[in-house]
């Protein structure tokens, strides 16, 4: 038992565990410390000074975000000297913080500009100290403006420990300090994965999505195109929090809200996820019963882990599912046969993805496997927070939309299709599909709560005909080093593989937790926007890939078998090793 | 990609160094010493032989003054901005420098003849401002001096 810790804090006495800090202590008893560089998913940087509290009797001020609580403390949260110092913080650092809040893309949703609303700052009480630090843009995910940083340190810790990438970092030191990707290069040619995870938690606008908002609104304007839309699981349960709700599943507004927005044709990437699980299960299936490839298996559907795979764990190719991601998956059948069956000309379809993901929009052109039909699968990638702004846009009123329904033939889809949002999802609907495929039997209980959570890595053992399988799950590409040097490790010494199939998700959470999804997530937004999608998944009468009748359908009618020549030409594609860094 | 290859020395010294506390400063020092400067593809190599990441390589290397990341000039100009050297009008000669160089403080020129270094007290206030180059030193400088002083560099060449 942790040792109780007795003391006040604006007169109110509390009891709270030793080592709480002030900040969390004081969250207990209603008050609201003002924060900046704090963010809930990390430990405490203490760089800005914000959070700043006095204990009485003392004139020190002490950061209340990396201070614990201690006996008989008597703090003070608010007084005149305390809001005088956070302003004067405030002040200096909007002192080399550009103007530009009304042309920036975190304009009403920047944590600096709400500060500085609250602390009621009119004026420049300092002379500004620009820096001249150009704009990055090389990626096509994630744009870095460094002018704007306000040194926090959050994508630094986001980037280097969580993510384990390492491709952003501090160079310089005082006044001359700025954010830069590794070694002072683009970002394109550093390690960079495009996960987006530091433009989901910088508080201000240093990191932003590149923003295909305007490619979009020119495709939807242009008379010759044929204009189509596909909506991934997770951004179902996060658009919501945009308009003033949490943990909601929004499926059947957004089919109607994309329609006004004017697409001829509204899919949804949870079908392709069906279609992704009926080759990758066919896959596992080929790999455990005939051994033509190795296991373990491990998942694709995350763009950000196949370039962090290709990048630092090139000898992890040979077990890779040679899967695309659900999205193209839908772009490329869009583009083939549904063009066929409706005879529309595919040069003509404008192809959209709303995606919680900024990785996505670096996949569309990753490779030529990406335009395999001869059309580019995906045209344009919008991330959940592009969207709410294209709704703003059109003036379409969120809240009283009706419901509507998906466009066939590539829209309904089985349970097992929209938990991919969510850590654990890919290989829980897997195992629910290759489950049939090894035994030809159906699952009674098709819930296998063991891989779901939000526990960094989860290792569970399943039983399939008798065969205990061994699953591996990991979600931040921080967790995936512990897993993946075990298989290296077994590789080596030529000792039994660990695991017989792996899911691995770049951002914390899965795709709930995606670089593009709305700003201050926290674990307990993920596991919110999680449960929704298992709602959804429960509330399905069809919970299996393969028992989804489109899915029949549109092997039966177009792409013959999983693995059939088709699909691989259509539907797979390769990796190859890349440098970490390009210069 | 190809890379220049670290001298034998400096391998013998990072498998000395390899996994041990502080071993990335060390190294740095060295390849600084042999260099002048340290060679980015040097700290790639550094990076792949001790697991380090470039960005913390990058980190250490621009935090402290004493590394350089570009090539050092042939003759390294030493302009002091210690307080005295400042009232007398430091800042008008590093101008007047950086004019007629076309650099700026921390950098070399192009011909690689000259490197700008600003630095803090070269312990001879009474002659501010002071300029030092390699290891002769200018006392009293007026800025319609600093041409002929740079100009008796560039002729010797």
């Amino acid at each position: 038992m942790a040792k109780i810790i007795k003391a006040k804090i604006n007169g109110i006495l509390l009891r709270v565990e030793e080592g709480t800090t002030i900040l969390e202590a004081a969250k207990r008893v209603q008050i609201k410390i003002p924060t900046l560089c704090k963010h809930p998913d990390l430990p405490p940087s203490a760089s800005c000074g914000i959070c700043i509290v006095k204990n009485r009797g003392s004139h020190k001020m002490l950061r209340s975000c990396c201070t614990p609580l201690d006996e008989g403390m008597d703090i003070v949260t608010h007084d005149p000297e305390i809001v005088e110092i956070r302003r004067t913080v405030i002040e200096l650092i909007l002192s080399n913080h550009p103007n530009d809040c009304l042309k920036c893309a975190r304009n009403n949703q920047c944590e600096l500009q709400e500060l500085t609303a609250d602390f009621g700052i009119k004026e420049e009480s300092f002379p500004q100290f620009l820096r001249d630090l150009p704009i990055d843009t090389s990626t096509r995910a994630v744009d870095l403006d460094p002018k704007k940083c306000i040194l926090c340190g959050r994508c630094v810790h986001v980037c280097q420990e969580l993510q384990d990438v390492w491709a952003l970092s501090f160079l310089e030191r005082g006044m001359k300090t700025r954010i830069s990707p590794a070694g002072d290069i683009q970002l394109a040619d550093s390690p960079c994965v495009k996960c987006g995870q530091c433009s989901a938690h910088c508080p201000t606008g240093a990191f932003v999505e590149q923003d295909h908002t305007a490619q979009a609104w020119k495709g939807l304007q242009d008379p010759d195109k044929y204009c189509v839309v596909q909506i991934a699981p997770a951004v179902r349960v996060s658009i919501g929090e945009a308009f003033g709700y949490t943990g909601k599943n929004f499926t059947k507004k957004l089919y109607a809200l994309l329609r006004r927005l004017g697409f001829h044709a509204v899919f949804d990437t949870s079908f392709a996820a069906d279609v992704t699980i009926m080759e990758e299960a066919s896959e596992f299936e080929e790999r455990l019963l005939h051994g033509n490839r190795p296991l373990p298996l491990i998942t694709s559907c995350c763009p950000s882990w196949v370039d962090f795979m290709e990048k630092f764990y090139p000898d992890m190719i040979e077990h890779f599912s040679s899967c695309k991601s659900p999205h193209e998956i839908l772009g490329v059948l869009s583009k083939t046969y549904y063009a066929e069956k409706n005879k529309i000309d595919p040069s003509k379809i404008f192809m959209v993805s709303i995606m919680p993901c900024t990785s996505k929009k670096y996949e569309i052109t990753r490779n030529d496997e990406m335009s395999a039909s001869g059309f580019q699968d995906i045209d344009a990638v919008l991330c959940t927070r592009e969207l709410v702004r294209m709704i703003k846009q059109a003036g379409i009123d969120f809240d009283s939309l009706p419901d509507e329904e998906c466009d066939s033939i590539l829209g309904e889809y089985a349970g097992a299709g929209v938990i991919f949002g969510s850590t654990g999802g890919v290989m829980e609907a897997a195992l629910r599909t290759a489950h049939y495929f090894v035994t030809g039997r159906e699952l009674k209980n098709v819930k296998f709560e063991s891989v779901r959570g939000l526990k960094g890595v989860k290792e569970t053992e399943i039983e399939i005909d008798g065969k205990k399988l061994r699953i591996a799950i990991a979600h931040g590409l921080g967790n995936v080093e512990y897993i993946l040097n075990k298989v290296r490790d077994a590789k080596l010494n030529n000792k039994e593989m660990p695991y017989h199939f792996i899911e691995v998700m770049a951002c914390p959470g899965g795709c709930v937790g995606g670089g593009g999804q709305p700003y201050m997530v926290t674990d307990e937004l993920r596991i919110k926007r999680a449960q929704a999608l298992y709602e959804d998944d429960d509330q399905k009468q069809v919970r299996c890939s393969h028992q989804n009748p489109y899915i029949k359908r549109i092997y039966k009618e177009f792409l013959g078998k999983p693995l059939s020549e088709k699909s691989e030409k259509l539907l797979h594609t390769n990796y190859k090793a890349r440098p970490v860094y390009v210069k | 990609m190809e890379h220049a290859k670290l001298n034998p020395e400096l391998v013998s010294l990072v498998q000395q160094w390899k996994g041990k506390e502080g071993n990335l400063i060390m190294i740095l020092h060295e390849i600084q010493n042999h260099h002048g400067y340290v060679p980015r593809e040097l700290s790639l190599e550094l990076s792949r032989m001790l697991d380090v990441p470039l960005a913390r390589i990058y980190e250490v290397v621009t935090f402290y003054n004493f590394f350089k990341l570009t090539p050092p000039g042939k003759h390294r100009i030493a302009l002091c901005m210690g307080t005295a050297c400042y009232l007398r009008g430091a800042a008008v000669i590093l101008e007047e420098i950086k004019n007629i160089l076309g650099i700026k403080e921390g950098q070399t020129t192009k011909d690689g003849l000259f490197y700008l270094d600003v630095v803090r007290c070269l312990g001879c206030c009474g002659l501010a401002p002071v300029v030092m180059i390699d290891n002769k030193v200018y006392g009293k400088v007026k800025k319609s001096e600093v041409a002929d002083i740079l100009s008796k560099y560039i002729k010797e060449e």
